[in-house]
């Protein structure tokens, strides 16, 4: 019954969106009120729906409804029940549901926020929202029934992967795709701005908000899956440039750049067309991504099971959302209006380079990813293109951008003056210069290595040296920068945050790829083994029973200085449902590094197989992704998104008039 | 001054071309690096109960002959092991089978319980001279010419439609090919 | 490398273990290591420049299949063997083709791939840069204002900024 109510539920989301994709759109192009103020209620009906959609599927996963196909085929009742409510939305068509979910929630949050937009953007907004819904809704109801029901039904399901039973794992899609999906806020705004023909510092500054809190939640889940497959993969690798990787890392990236252009429309009224672009860009590449995902049409570990048929909707789907936006684009975009100029050496100039810079390594990304497809259309030939292409190419065209990340918030705009800026610098430079010496002498390490300590502290310390300049610390009184650091826009702390992140995550990468120690060997019950400085001692292996797996677990004594560490426990895991083999490796962190132990083979006569690793400052990658969206978090509390067109009534107005202006730096 | 921002539209247009014709593509699948170039030079024991294996040299005897790797715990290979029967029954092509990594008593009961097609059979215990043919999994066939020249591989099961539009038009065409060479 | 040096201390250790341990060393798979810890160096990092072929993505050194044991075992045959790392990653592209490298070689066919980034990165440049160059193009259009032009302008700042909204 309750399955029944959520396929209903969806039928209904699909019409209500088909509603809202074209009433309100016809009453504000005719001037009809009345058929435009259907938007804002239709928008929070087709969240309703969507939510009573989905919380059917759930529910028929948390009492193992296995008369509902999609549960048997992704469940089972020796599952945990974490994991087989995670198992509602680790399939295809369970996922769809939460896309359209999350569509409708970030289309319902324009719909309820969105009272200080101007009314015709916001029902234009909400009409091309409907459009999007419109478009998966429409494959949902009639591609991919997650509801379909199997008669007789089985008495169990056929389990769900046990890569996939994990907290990690559990919330990776959830975020992924509030990121993924939270993009089409921005696409809505620029096909509605294109529609209109109009892009003003207004629209910036609504389209940034939604942007920053949907990027903050794609690092989130880019920054979860890479955690995952570290502690899950076996040999702490973390990323593998792996082709669903890619998908999700290549509108990060757009949105990266999207956010710092929307800045120069939103602060000088410039690069509007450009940023409309890239508004569109971002989403096109998610919408890319849902394809690779789920059409089979590239190699990848991740891949869901693929099905050409799901293939040709998605694409269909593609070519009318891109390829109408993009033809909008080309019709409409000339006759925006041009903005105002700068030099090159400037504020704008230094978003302009990081753009040029991001687009530059999103273009890389894609070459690398689709080449193997293209080479095989074109003429019949298979390659791989794996880690090795990537890293040469794609690290080059970063490192320029780490470096001017430092100082590009301290470019004043249209004009700057960069030595000037440099020079404040200064300080930064020297602990650079001086991080640099440190790490010749103690490690005479690779070139890569001392190259990646130079970037990571010069921005860091370049961005702190920044906030300090903003609060003119150490020049005025203690009591002015204190002043100042109040009155700082949240959206300051938050830039200082996001560089110092991007910082703390480089350092993260270049200490443990530099200098990790590895460790292979076969080891019997007693014997010891020195990484790093560690002692390991393999105090032996036996046998455990989880609650779907069998596993060997080896307990491994670690002391450092005679001084006992931890005591650590590395299992291999044998599942029955599907057969697999999994490692959970022992992780340790310490304050230098994370010890990491993974127990692999026996060779039949009591030695087994181990894998000890030495991982100096790993945990910094994870956690500079956390600082960097500590940052998008802070920014996003600041005030100034609050407050969107001046209040209509004429106190606030006078008010306004006589307060000095939110002015950024 | 327009088209300039008729750029993305037309990029995109290319590439949604090239990711449909991808949808039609297999990229597990991968072509043999071996097609034109000759046998790699191997010697595989016999199977159990059988007096002889077979080597490179019975397969340059001027024949067209198919080459068929194959083993007990292949379940696709059952699939396909009907059409082979029908093609040695007609006597028209020898078929000779490489036993891959297989258990010697396994691979002689499954011969014996669904029958043999093959004019040899090689044991490849190890399974390393398959490996100097290019295989990666099971089951695998080649069509390989008089000289011992690899015309053709199939990589997965032989559908009875896969034998009638891929390996016996290239049989034909190596025996016509042959044919003309020898005249 | 200080990684590969400190995987030579190691396995120096090893070694020395294997006085005591007489069971196969081996990597977390349990086989045959060569004897040579340089050798079973370069043997490993063979070992992740080529693709498993039956898995998705994987180099042979992290997958679990039977074809990559098979074939870490003949890279390590072929090292032993005394063939050079060239040579080696010829003989399995003789036999699988390019698929099985994941570092893509420099052929015309793949040239468009390995220059395709400098390439890419060339022309946005290049076209930032024209971009800049028609604006400015623009702005020159804009003459400066006359001196009573000037005096006009004040007035009407003069205006706003002392009575009207």
């Amino acid at each position: 019954m309750i399955t029944e109510i959520g396929y209903f539920a969806l039928v209904l989301a699909l019409a209500v969106a088909v509603v809202q994709a074209t009433v309100p759109l016809i009453g504000v192009e005719r001037g009809m009120p009345s058929w435009a103020a259907v938007a804002r209620p239709a928008a929070v009906t087709q969240l309703g729906l969507t939510a009573i959609a989905f919380g059917a599927l759930i529910y028929a996963f948390v009492v193992s409804d296995f008369s509902v196909l999609n549960v048997v085929q992704n469940s089972h009742t020796a599952k945990p029940m974490l994991y087989k409510v995670a198992g509602a939305w680790g399939n295809h068509e369970g996922s769809l549901v939460m896309w359209v979910l999350i569509l409708a929630l970030f289309g319902a949050g324009v719909a309820v926020f969105g009272s200080n937009l101007p009314s015709g953007l916001r029902t234009r907004v909400l009409a091309v929202q409907g459009m999007i819904g419109v478009g998966f809704l429409f494959f949902t109801v009639f591609l991919s029934n997650p509801f379909e029901r199997v008669v007789p039904a089985p008495l169990d399901g056929t389990g769900l992967n046990p890569l996939l039973q994990d907290p990690g794992l559990a919330f990776h899609p959830p975020f992924l795709y509030l990121g993924y999906v939270g993009f089409s806020i921005a696409f809505s705004f620029a096909v509605a701005a294109l529609i209109e023909g109009r892009v003003d510092p207004a629209w910036a500054r609504w389209v940034r908000p939604w942007t920053l809190a949907a990027w903050a939640f794609l690092t989130i889940g880019v920054g979860l899956g890479s955690w995952w497959a570290y502690y899950e993969l076996g040999w702490g690798g973390w990323w593998f440039w792996d082709p669903v990787e890619n998908a999700s890392f290549m509108p990060w990236l757009a949105g990266t750049a999207l956010l710092h252009s929307a800045i120069v429309v939103e602060k000088r009224d410039g690069l509007k067309t450009w940023t409309i672009f890239l508004a569109i860009l971002t989403f096109s590449l998610s919408l890319l991504g849902t394809f690779i995902v789920r059409s089979g049409v590239l190699n990848s570990v991740h891949t869901f099971a693929s099905d050409p048929a799901r293939g040709i909707f998605i694409l269909g789907f593609l070519v009318l959302v891109v390829g109408g936006s993009l033809t909008l684009f080309a019709v409409r975009a000339p006759s925006l209006r041009a903005g105002s100029l700068f030099a090159p050496i400037s504020r704008e100039g230094g978003l302009v380079l990081n753009n040029l810079l991001l687009m530059s390594a999103l273009a890389t990304v894609f070459l690398g990813t689709m080449y193997p497809l293209f080479l095989d259309a074109l003429t019949g030939e298979k390659v791989t293109v794996g880690p090795p292409f990537f890293n040469v190419t794609f690290v080059p065209l970063m490192t320029p951008l780490f470096a001017v990340m430092a100082f590009g918030p301290m470019l004043a705009w249209k004009r700057a003056d960069l030595m000037g800026a440099v020079t404040r610098l200064k300080f930064a430079l020297a602990l650079t210069a001086f991080a640099v010496l440190v790490t010749l002498i103690f490690s005479r390490g690779p070139v890569l290595a001392v190259l990646g300590v130079a970037l990571g502290v010069w921005l860091l310390v370049g961005s702190l040296v920044e906030l300090a300049d903003r609060l003119r610390l150490f020049r005025c009184a203690a009591s002015d920068s204190w002043r100042r650091a109040r009155n700082l826009p949240r959206a300051a702390y938050g830039t200082t945050l996001a560089h110092a992140g991007v910082a703390v995550v480089i350092l993260g990468i270049t200490g443990s790829l530099a200098w990790e120690t590895e460790s292979l060997q076969v080891l019997r019950p007693g014997d010891t083994v020195d990484v790093a400085g560690f002692e390991f001692r393999f105090e032996g292996a036996r046998d455990v029973l989880g609650p779907n797996y069998a596993a060997v677990r080896g307990t491994f004594r670690v002391t450092r200085d005679g001084e006992e560490i931890a005591v650590m426990e590395p299992e291999s895991r044998t599942f029955t449902t599907p057969p697999m083999t999994t490692t959970e490796a022992a992780i340790r962190p310490t304050t230098l590094g994370d010890l990491y132990i993974a127990v692999g083979e026996s060779d039949g006569s009591g030695g087994y197989a181990t894998r000890i690793y030495h991982k100096p400052v790993i945990q910094w990658i994870w956690a500079g992704a956390l600082i960097m969206v500590a940052g998008a978090f802070v920014s996003l509390s600041d005030r100034r998104h609050r407050v969107g067109a001046p209040a209509r009534k004429k106190t606030a107005a006078a008010q306004a008039a006589a307060a000095p202006s939110p002015q950024g730096t | 001054m327009q088209l300039r921002f008729f750029v993305p539209i037309t990029a995109f247009a290319v590439l949604a071309a090239a990711l449909a014709f991808g949808l039609t593509l297999n990229p597990r699948e991968i072509p043999s690096a071996l097609i034109g170039q000759t046998i790699p030079d191997f010697e595989l024991t016999a199977l159990k109960g059988r007096e002889r294996g077979f080597g490179s040299a019975d397969l340059r005897q001027g024949d067209v002959v198919l080459v068929n790797v194959f083993a007990s715990w292949c379940r696709p290979c059952r699939q396909e092991h009907p059409l082979f029967m029908d093609l040695a029954q007609t006597g028209d092509i020898k078929i000779y089978g490489i036993n891959y990594k297989d258990d010697p008593d396994a691979a002689a009961q499954w011969l014996a319980t669904f029958g043999d097609p093959y004019r040899r059979v090689g044991a490849d215990l190890d399974g390393r001279s398959s490996i100097n043919w290019g295989v990666y999994g099971v089951p695998e066939t080649f069509v390989v010419d008089g000289s011992g020249q690899i015309l053709y591989k199939r990589v997965s099961v032989v559908t009875p439609k896969v034998m009638r539009e891929e390996i016996l038009p290239v049989i034909e065409r190596a025996r016509l090919a042959g044919q003309e060479v020898s005249r | 490398m200080t990684v590969l040096r400190r995987r030579l201390d190691v396995a120096a250790l090893i070694l020395l273990a294997a006085f005591f341990v007489a069971a196969p060393i081996s990597a977390q798979f349990v086989e045959e290591r060569l004897a040579d810890p340089a050798q079973e160096a370069r043997a490993y990092a063979l070992h992740k420049q080529l693709r498993c072929l039956v898995c998705q993505n994987q180099s042979i050194v992290d997958s679990n299949a039977d074809l990559a044991r098979d074939l870490r075992i003949i890279v390590r045959e072929r090292v032993g063997a005394g063939d050079s790392d060239v040579q080696v990653l010829d003989y399995m592209v003789a036999r699988y083709g390019d698929w099985v490298l994941m570092k893509p070689p420099f052929k015309i066919t793949t040239a468009l791939l390995w220059l395709g980034p400098g390439l890419i990165f060339l022309l946005t440049a290049g076209g930032v840069f024209i971009a800049f160059r028609r604006g400015r193009g623009s702005a020159a259009a804009n003459t400066p204002l006359s001196s009573e032009e000037s005096a006009r302008l004040d007035e009407l700042l003069k205006d706003a900024s002392s009575g009207g909204r």
